[in-house]
């Protein structure tokens, strides 16, 4: 699960990155970014998911 | 700059190491007693590693200081070499009482060698530098990803912190078997809340020389010190009286870690925001700090004895976006949310990615009689209070 997270988390910032070099309008870019953003929100939560207790 | 500019910079500077100082002893308190001096020891050895890994390796790697030769280091060399010993302290204390001194060392090692001159130049520079600073010039998103104190450094620190609280795990007897956390407090209050007034000057020489090194704009030493000061302030006082509401009495070590969130909070936006902005910001990091603390422990199981991950992740990241609010510039908060997206979403799979290499090769988390025993014994050979504290599990050895 951590593993498809962190991975989740880079796609995520794939389509920030991609937002911000290739596309011009303010709201394409503006939602574009945000859908980056709950991507990595996503993955963030994936990989945060509870570890076996010791 | 002018000469004075630059011995005021190198005096504020010099101060920087108070703020290593409280946080190696916040670190220690807020960690178990029978693991303190190991605590203590890792710190200086992570300053030592990260201090010659950049000098060495580092600032060649990324281009950090471009020609400097050991003769005649710059004061952006010294700054980043401040803030880097600082970045270098942050994932130490989540690893407080498991993680063994060697790895601790490679770690830092590889962070200050490879990792942070890397990202530092490519993406998270100062003002007007790398892919994020050139974002108002390159793209108009108002004036690029700002972060004039040390918000990316913060961020940084308590992104490694989750990823080595990742490949730990939770200290022993942490969870029950079903799952329940138990509290496993602090040994030493004193000295936590005596790390946290001894780290203020520091802070404030770390905000003030960034500042007066990477600001584009004229900006006002004063304002950078009462802010940095409010900010503290603030937290610790919604930390505290956020505590007091939930819990009916005050919590010590959530305080303390509001105090440090308010720190931190100022590192990105210290020169910019006005007093009461910086009091806002600082007042929603201490009850930021409060939720995420206990969101971590409770409901997905992170054991970060010291609240690093909250303090300098969640409260590093919020300091960053917090400037996006405040700044009034079109694109402002764009260019802070690429910012935090990239510390996220790029630096956090990284660094996680680097760590898991090196813990299969050396590995992070000592053996069970280490645990059992303390740091301190296992790997030192003696305790930090060999006198007067005893454990009902040194006992029984």
């Amino acid at each position: 699960m951590r593993a498809a997270g962190l991975l989740l988390m880079l796609s995520g910032w794939a389509l920030v990155f991609g937002a911000v070099q290739m596309l011009h309008g303010a709201v394409p870019r503006a939602a574009f970014v945000g859908a980056g953003l709950a991507v990595e929100a996503l993955g963030l939560g994936l990989a945060l998911s509870r570890q076996v207790a010791r | 700059m002018t000469e004075v500019q630059q011995a005021t910079c190198l005096m504020l500077l010099l101060l920087v190491p108070l703020a290593m100082a409280g946080l190696a002893l916040l670190n220690a308190a807020l960690g178990r007693s029978h693991s303190a001096a190991h605590s203590m020891v890792a710190a200086l050895c992570v300053i030592s590693v990260a201090a010659v890994s950049f000098v060495v390796v580092g600032s060649r790697v990324g281009g950090a200081v471009a020609g400097w030769d050991f003769g005649e280091p710059t004061l952006d060399a010294l700054a980043q070499l401040m803030a880097l010993s600082l970045l270098a302290l942050i994932p130490l204390s989540a690893g407080a009482d498991r993680w063994r001194l060697g790895a601790t060392c490679l770690a830092t090692a590889i962070m200050a060698g490879l990792i942070f001159p890397l990202l530092t130049r490519s993406m998270v520079a100062p003002v007007g530098e790398g892919w994020l600073g050139s974002l108002g010039s390159r793209h108009g998103l108002g004036a690029g990803f700002l972060d004039l104190g040390a918000g990316r450094i913060q961020a940084l620190g308590g992104i490694g912190a989750l990823a080595v609280t990742w490949l730990l795990g939770p200290r022993r007897r942490k969870y029950a078997p079903d799952g329940a956390a138990i509290a496993i407090p602090g040994h030493n209050m004193v000295l936590a809340m005596s790390g946290c007034l001894v780290m203020v000057p520091g802070w404030i020489g770390l905000n003030g020389a960034n500042a007066l090194l990477f600001s584009p704009v004229r900006i006002s030493l004063p304002l950078v010190g009462v802010n940095t000061m409010l900010a503290a302030a603030a937290a610790a006082g919604a930390a505290a009286l956020l505590t007091r509401w939930r819990f009916g009495k005050t919590d010590a070590s959530l305080t303390a870690n509001g105090w440090v969130a308010g720190l931190v909070v100022s590192s990105a936006g210290c020169a910019f925001l006005s007093p009461s902005a910086t009091l806002f910001c600082g007042a929603v990091a201490g009850i930021l700090v409060v939720y995420s603390v206990e969101f971590l422990e409770l409901k997905v199981g992170v054991d970060d004895p010291a609240g690093a991950i909250s303090v300098h992740a969640v409260a590093g990241v919020w300091g960053l976006i917090s400037l996006g609010f405040f700044m009034h510039q079109p694109g402002q908060m764009l260019a802070q949310l690429v910012g935090v997206a990239t510390l996220l979403g790029l630096v956090l799979p990284v660094v996680y990615a680097l760590n898991w290499c090196l813990d299969r090769v050396y590995r992070y988390r000592v053996e069970d009689d280490g645990e059992r025993q303390g740091m301190d014994l296992y790997e030192l050979g003696a305790g930090a209070y060999p006198e007067f504290v005893v454990h009902p599990d040194d006992a029984r050895q």
